[in-house]
């Protein structure tokens, strides 16, 4: 049984999750639709400290939040002029996306509540992994740990920072 | 017996194939010519001592103390093993007819190899295109024919049968620019692929109703003791018989698998001894130089398929009807080649078709030889006949050759009266005739003595047949010598040009050869090669033949000789109308003769009208229309469907996921509709 | 009232339908990047919550999820790149214009 100010808390997460997803898809100003993105991330992160992977909403926070959300607006101040607006949609582009994401609302909805049993699982008890145990599964090399795929990650996002600057660049 | 000499008899040549093809190039022409005469130079040494060694040393490993010769196995090594029972061996077997082949065609092929250093370059000295390949194919083919000779099992036989026919092949269409060398080279390789098949066929039936390849197993029986040495035995091959018997074999249109087995390897025979109805490719095969048709379409090639009846004989004798298949084709073959050599004009072609006749000669002798007249004596009579021949008639093919290149053509209306200026050609010519004419004492009149024996042995009918051939023989060879040497006198347009003797490499296998055609008649045969090994008489010396000579039958068929001649001498010594009017008195006879027997026209009519109209023309519409078709409008669909979906590509990413996220959500939903 | 799986998986299924419709209808590539990013943290949030209801003793959602982030930063910023590159070559990052890939 969640206590009150839990399921408060839940439903401004999801409000706030579902009015800053469709704003940030609705909204004509390319800038505001990063800001709504934002707050979206932000919204996931709160997501996250709420069912104790603080660590997680973190590292969520960090690099969503504070580095990708940054890329997009410099990105977006580099190639558009302040004032523009994306232009009015035709309406046969805008009919086609609805379609599509009713059809995938109303195709996964169903089949999530029809045909999987476990939707309706109770949240078990569990609590916050602790740190070391978080570090010891990310550097360990056993059996569970993470090790190859941070050293993988670690290298793609080397090889992905040279790309950029190469990709970037001028002539 | 020594292992390493074996090896290298047939490493040499292998070797000289390879270097003189891989490198052949960047060599001079006569390094490559004195190379390729070398090696072969050491073959001829190397096999001398195996042969001299196997029938002269006495040592007990090739001859018991009845004087019976054995069979050696000098080295029999797996070469391919696919199952625990096909397994297919590559060895060399030493017994009286391999030794004997060990001595014919290093001989032969060292005095072509001689002879073509004068004969592949002109007048000037400047040597033919293609010099070099020409001495790596003689290598090829020497090397075929000497694994050919030695083969332990009949497989490593079709093996190196069939790479004779690749050498033969290569070596008709030596000079490829010319179109008639071309389509004789395939004719000859497309008739004798066709009869191989039935050797194939015959291979397969013998060897799956008897487990084996072997020739020891086959026809012969291991001497006690020892490993490798065995002794033909006729019990060896009644036990093959009365195995086929015994074992549920069947039968075809009443002959039992074993006359089939043997009928169908001796097919292959036919081919490549150009037997009736498969000689076409013979007379054609004339295409190619000349040393080449001394060597392969005269003295060795083609008498590997007398060569191979001889080696599964103990087989053959278990099946009458086989062996008067054989002579009844062989008769038939004398007979007909002897005819038409008589109207030929091109002088190769004349001897072409007495190298037919000849091998028909052969044949018969192995088709009438029963083991118990006198020890078989065909057999013998077959090898004997095999070995001169191949002597006189590379002499007389070599001679030709020296005609042909001193006068630039190969037709003898342009040589007449040519014994003034060559007279070594003109000589030992006059001595390779005398030899095949069977004159006593040269060669050719022993052997064919011997024959004419075995045929009177087995019935009188081929005694007949073959004297008459005989007769022939001796009036168309001697016809060409007249109308080569003789007939009116030759007139010289240019005296700086007359055709005189040619360079010492050419003049000196001819006279070798002339001296070997002289007294090779004298060899014992009969005390070294008869079918079982077992001597034909006690003691043998240089006279042996000539005292056990049957003067009844050696005197008719001299008599018969000596009339070819005489008759011939009439007609062609001096220039006289006597030919024309007897060819106008027998108008059909001589056309007939003279465009033999029309035998061309009628393969030509089958193939071309009967198998190219009505089976491949079908086929061929087949082909073009139905697979083709098939193709075609396959690509046709997919080019157009391309040009219909082309739109679908349109560089606009978004439309792309519109269309698979219809194309997930679709598969979603039959997965969820099926599991329903 | 229980927070069962469901309460949390139905938001993220609209955050993912709201990512499509963008990536579909805007022309503006950063503006299909950004529904892009929306999508991914759909994914990410389905990932959290079945590890902490089905699987609470174990990590492997999380360290997923963690991973994923990083990747979506390195796609974003190689993206981001090629865009502002495209922006340099065509004045405009209009993705219903540029079409020459295709060819």
């Amino acid at each position: 049984m969640e206590s009150v100010g839990g399921i408060i808390m839940y439903w401004i997460i999801v409000l706030a999750i579902v009015i800053f997803s469709v704003l940030t898809v609705t909204t004509r100003k390319i800038l505001r639709a990063a800001t709504y993105l934002l707050f979206t991330l932000f919204a996931t992160a709160a997501l996250y400290f709420k069912l104790d992977y603080e660590f997680l909403g973190a590292v969520q926070i960090a690099v969503y939040a504070g580095g990708i959300v940054v890329l997009f607006v410099f990105s977006i101040l580099l190639t558009s002029h302040p004032g523009d607006n994306s232009e009015k949609l035709v309406s046969r582009k805008k009919l086609l996306g609805i379609v599509a994401s009713i059809a995938t609302l109303v195709i996964a909805g169903y089949a999530l509540i029809s045909r999987c049993s476990v939707m309706f699982a109770n949240l078990p008890e569990g609590e916050n992994p602790p740190m070391k145990l978080l570090g010891e599964t990310l550097m360990g090399t056993g059996e569970g740990q993470y090790l190859l795929p941070f050293e993988a990650i670690s290298v793609l996002l080397l090889a992905c920072i040279i790309g950029g600057v190469v990709v970037a660049r001028k002539r | 017996m020594n292992t390493t000499i074996a090896i290298f008899i047939l490493a040499i040549p292998l070797f000289m194939f390879l270097l003189l093809g891989l490198c052949g190039k960047k060599m001079s022409h006569p390094l490559a010519g004195i190379l390729g005469t070398c090696g072969m130079g050491a073959v001829l040494v190397l096999s001398y001592i195996t042969a001299f060694t196997y029938f002269f040393s006495g040592s007990p490993e090739f001859i018991t103390e009845a004087g019976e010769r054995l069979q050696v196995v000098v080295f029999n090594q797996t070469w391919l093993q696919f199952t625990d029972t096909l397994i297919i061996k590559l060895g060399f077997l030493l017994d009286p007819i391999s030794a004997m082949m060990l001595i014919v065609i290093p001989t032969i092929s060292f005095m072509v190899h001689l002879y073509s250093l004068g004969y592949m370059r002109d007048h000037h000295g400047v040597y033919e295109h293609g010099f070099q390949r020409f001495y790596a194919f003689l290598s090829l083919f020497s090397f075929s024919m000497l694994g050919l000779v030695v083969a332990t099992n009949i497989f490593q036989m079709y093996i190196f049968w069939e790479l004779v026919g690749a050498s033969s092949y290569l070596l008709i269409g030596f000079y490829y620019k010319k179109p008639s060398a071309v389509s004789a080279s395939k004719k000859a390789f497309i008739v004798t692929r066709f009869a191989d098949l039935g050797f194939l066929i015959g291979i397969l039936i013998l060897s799956f109703y008897t487990g084996t390849f072997d020739f020891m197993q086959l026809t012969s029986t291991p001497v006690e003791g020892a490993q490798n040495i065995f002794h033909v035995s006729a019990d060896t091959a009644m036990g093959v018989k009365e195995w086929i018997a015994a074992n549920p074999a069947p039968t075809f249109m009443g002959a039992s698998v074993l006359t089939w087995a043997l009928v169908l390897i001796f097919m292959g025979g036919m081919g490549k001894s150009a037997m009736m109805p498969l000689h076409i490719w013979l007379p054609d095969a004339m295409e190619g130089p000349t040393p080449v048709s001394a060597l392969i379409h005269a003295a060795t090639m083609v008498v590997a398929g007398v060569y191979l009846v001889a080696r599964l004989f103990p087989l053959y004798i278990m099946e009458e009807a086989a062996l008067n298949f054989i002579t009844v084709v062989g008769a038939v073959t004398a007979f007909y080649a002897a005819m038409v050599a008589c109207t030929q004009v091109d002088i190769k072609r004349v001897l072409a078709f007495s190298t037919i006749s000849q091998i028909a000669f052969m044949m018969v002798s192995l088709g009438v030889a029963r083991p118990d007249f006198h020890h078989g004596i065909g057999y013998m009579a077959s090898m004997f006949h095999l070995f001169t021949h191949a002597m006189f008639k590379a002499l007389l093919f070599l001679g030709a050759g020296a005609l042909i290149h001193a006068i630039g053509s190969n037709d003898y209306t342009a040589m007449h009266g040519l014994r003034k200026y060559m007279p070594i050609t003109h000589i030992t010519f006059l001595i390779g005739c005398l030899a095949i004419a069977g004159i006593i004492p040269f060669a050719g009149f022993f052997s064919k003595d011997e024959i004419l024996t075995a045929c009177f042995g087995n019935s009188v009918v081929w005694y007949v047949i073959m004297s008459c051939v005989a007769g022939l023989t001796a009036f168309y060879m001697f016809r060409l010598y007249y109308l080569i040497f003789w007939w009116k006198e030759h007139k010289i347009h240019d005296p700086h040009h007359t055709p005189h003797d040619q360079p010492w490499t050419m003049t000196l296998p001819l006279v070798i050869l002339a001296a070997i055609s002289c007294v090779a008649g004298f060899v014992p045969f009969g005390n070294l090669v008869t079918w079982n090994g077992e001597p034909m008489f006690d003691h043998a010396n240089f006279w042996t033949n000539l005292v056990h000579l049957d003067w009844g039958v050696a005197g008719i068929s001299l008599g018969v000789s000596v009339i070819g001649i005489a008759l011939a001498t009439v007609m062609y010594r001096k220039e006289n109308p006597l030919p024309d009017k007897l060819s106008n008195a027998l108008p059909t006879l001589w056309d007939w003769c003279y465009h033999r027997f029309y035998w061309d026209e009628l393969y030509m009519f089958v193939t071309h009208k009967i198998i190219f109209n009505c089976i491949s023309r079908p086929i061929a519409w087949f082909d073009r229309h139905i697979i083709d078709g098939a193709m075609d409008g396959l690509a046709y669909v997919t080019n157009k469907a391309s040009y219909a979906i082309k739109g679908l590509q349109s560089g606009k990413v978004q439309m792309y996921v519109w269309i698979y996220l219809i194309g997930a959500l679709l598969l979603g939903l039959i997965t969820g509709l099926c599991l329903m | 009232m229980d927070l069962t799986v469901i309460w949390y998986i139905v938001p993220s299924l609209i955050m993912f339908c709201c990512g499509i419709y963008g990536f579909i209808t805007r022309k503006n590539m950063i503006a299909m990047l950004i529904s892009l990013e929306l999508m991914l943290n759909a994914v990410d949030i389905n990932f959290v919550v079945f590890n902490r209801y089905l699987f609470p003793g174990q990590l492997e959602g999380m360290f997923f999820t963690l991973f994923a982030i990083a990747i979506a930063a390195a796609e974003t910023a190689l993206a981001i790149a090629i865009i502002i590159n495209v922006y340099r070559w065509a004045k405009h990052i209009d993705a219903s214009d540029i079409t020459q890939m295709k060819h």
